[in-house]
């Protein structure tokens, strides 16, 4: 059995006026140690599937297995990182970065050091004390990811991280994050719509049609990309044609879609 | 002249201008207090208006220092402040713990929110009496007198900020496994506090209105209970007084309350 098994995930919204099925028969598996990327036209229910992994909404039909056991709830063997920051605006950086312990009741001298320590890793030093206010969009970001690191979670589901930073920062934080990420020995999900970003970070790309979204094809980064850092990997010569491949299939969809 | 000599002296002209508008306005403020005091004055003393119902600010100031000065004006004082004190403390803490559990059952708040209109458009101060008959003629009705006019508005305004709370810091903290008490404590409360601390604000003001009201139902003491003595012995400078104090005070506590919401809010 895979680590993360993903079984005829359906999903529908229901509201008094009407139902939206964001999710249509998903089904898939990842390894432990995988990064994984799931790519796709805005409102395919990326967010939504991230949401069911994490047990936060349970699917309408089907299941999620995770290291063999169904999820039914959110757990401690995941950690989910939203589409924007929301480190809470009133608590210190500190103190939203042990967030988890605190409620895990895992808060004690050493998770505290370890937590910091990675902060620090991050390229955070002396802000323990600062609001989330006095950070510049790209620290917040890497605020939350510690927050989510914190407690330890063996899969990482990250929503977007990088959409709402500049080039500039967002190159530099798929460096960290992905090396961060391997040091660690994480199983992880990466939702994009940056083609790009996924075939820099990725080991295998899962390309979500539109709404009701579901898996239209697998993309496997080939191993010459995979070992480097992302930024190495933007400018590697086999970059390019795995980008035009995802791209013409990109270009099919939204023209089935056109019709 | 360089440029940046240029912006400093702009800077100064800029300040310069600043201060002197500022020093209009508080002129034209004292203007319109002095004249008010001189007018009320001046007709009382011609008779243009009732020196009877109306009295004067001379004669305001003479019982106020008399009052002051044998002390008989304090225990009035201090009972109209802590009774107001006390239900707007009650009122405000009542509000949000009914609130809190409103947002802890959402089925609750359905089947309660049509009482809650109701209760919030009923005039508080018209159930006045049956609160003396219930509670008796004590302090007790006045103190809740002062807290049931503000304890729905708070309920209500609470409430909708707690509801209004970004579902996504609970999704944070639930990905972490938190349970409802610690969505509450750690997201809801701290995320609505400047919403609690502006209702402080407003609920001061109310509390006033339920006191003074109290007062003229029941109390012995009071400066409620001096307006409705003054009224029913025909002693209107009695009544100017006790008016006169009660603006004070209550500006006083506005601007408390002010004061420790911007220290809380900043910090927040
Ligand atoms: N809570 C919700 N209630 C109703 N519809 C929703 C809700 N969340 C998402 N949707 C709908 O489901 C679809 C997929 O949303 P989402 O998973 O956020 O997509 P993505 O993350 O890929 O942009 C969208 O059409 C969206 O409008
Ligand atoms: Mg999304």
């Amino acid at each position: 059995m895979s680590f993360l098994e993903i079984q005829d995930v359906t999903h529908s919204y229901f509201s008094k006026q009407s139902k939206t099925t964001a999710l249509i028969d998903v089904s898939l598996s990842i390894q432990e140690g995988e990064f994984i990327s799931f790519l796709g036209p805005s409102g395919c229910g990326k967010t939504t599937l991230l949401s069911i992994i994490s047990g936060l909404i349970e699917p309408t039909i089907g299941h999620v297995l995770l290291e063999n056991e169904k999820v039914t709830g959110t757990n401690k063997k995941t950690g989910y990182m939203l589409q924007q920051d929301y480190l809470f605006p009133w608590k210190t950086i500190e103190e939203n970065i042990f967030i988890g312990l605190k409620l895990t009741k895992q808060l004690n001298e050493k998770t505290k050091q370890n937590t910091i320590t990675l902060l620090e890793k991050m390229g955070l030093k002396n802000v323990s004390k600062q609001f989330p206010s006095q950070l510049s969009g790209g620290m917040r970001q890497r605020v939350a990811l510690v927050r989510t690191l914190a407690t330890n979670p063996k899969l990482l589901l990250l929503d977007e991280p990088f959409s709402a930073l500049d080039f500039q920062t967002k190159l530099k934080l798929e460096d960290l994050v992905f090396s961060t990420l391997k040091q660690f020995q994480k199983t992880a999900i990466l939702v994009t719509h940056d083609i790009g970003e996924a075939i820099a970070m990725s080991d295998r790309i899962y390309l979500f049609t539109n709404r009701p979204g579901t898996v239209h094809r697998v993309f496997h980064v080939p191993d010459e990309l995979r070992r480097e850092i992302p930024f190495h990997a933007r400018s590697h010569e086999q970059y390019s044609d795995i980008f035009q491949e995802i791209w013409k299939e990109l270009e099919e969809l939204e023209q089935t879609n056109d019709d | 002249m360089s440029k940046q000599t240029m912006i400093e002296q702009l800077h100064r002209d800029y300040k310069r201008s600043l201060t002197r508008n500022k020093r209009w306005v508080h002129f034209f403020q004292i203007i319109i207090f002095l004249t008010f005091f001189v007018l009320w004055e001046i007709a009382s003393r011609f008779h243009w208006i009732d020196p009877l119902i109306f009295s004067s600010p001379s004669k305001v100031w003479e019982l106020l220092k008399e009052n002051i000065l044998d002390g008989s004006i304090f225990p009035h004082i201090w009972t109209t402040v802590f009774e107001t004190i006390l239900g707007f403390i009650i009122g405000t803490v009542a509000g949000t713990i009914l609130a809190a559990i409103l947002w802890w059952s959402p089925f609750l708040s359905k089947i309660l929110d049509p009482y809650l209109v109701v209760l919030n458009a009923m005039p508080k101060v018209a159930i006045g009496p049956i609160l003396i008959v219930a509670l008796g003629p004590t302090m007790t009705s006045i103190v809740v007198m002062g807290a049931i006019i503000s304890v729905i508005i708070t309920t209500i305004v609470v409430y909708t900020s707690f509801r209004d709370v970004d579902q996504n810091y609970l999704k944070v903290l639930q990905t972490f496994g938190a349970t409802r008490w610690q969505c509450f404590k750690e997201a809801i409360l701290p995320s609505s506090f400047p919403t609690i601390v502006s209702t402080l604000k407003v609920n001061v003001g109310l509390s006033w209105v339920g006191v003074v009201v109290g007062e003229f139902l029941v109390s012995k003491q009071g400066l409620g209970y001096l307006i409705i003595y003054g009224f029913q012995v025909f002693n209107f400078t009695l009544v100017m007084q006790s008016l006169f104090i009660i603006v004070i005070f209550a500006t006083i506590m506005y601007k408390l309350v002010e004061y420790i919401e911007k220290k809380i809010v900043k910090n927040g």
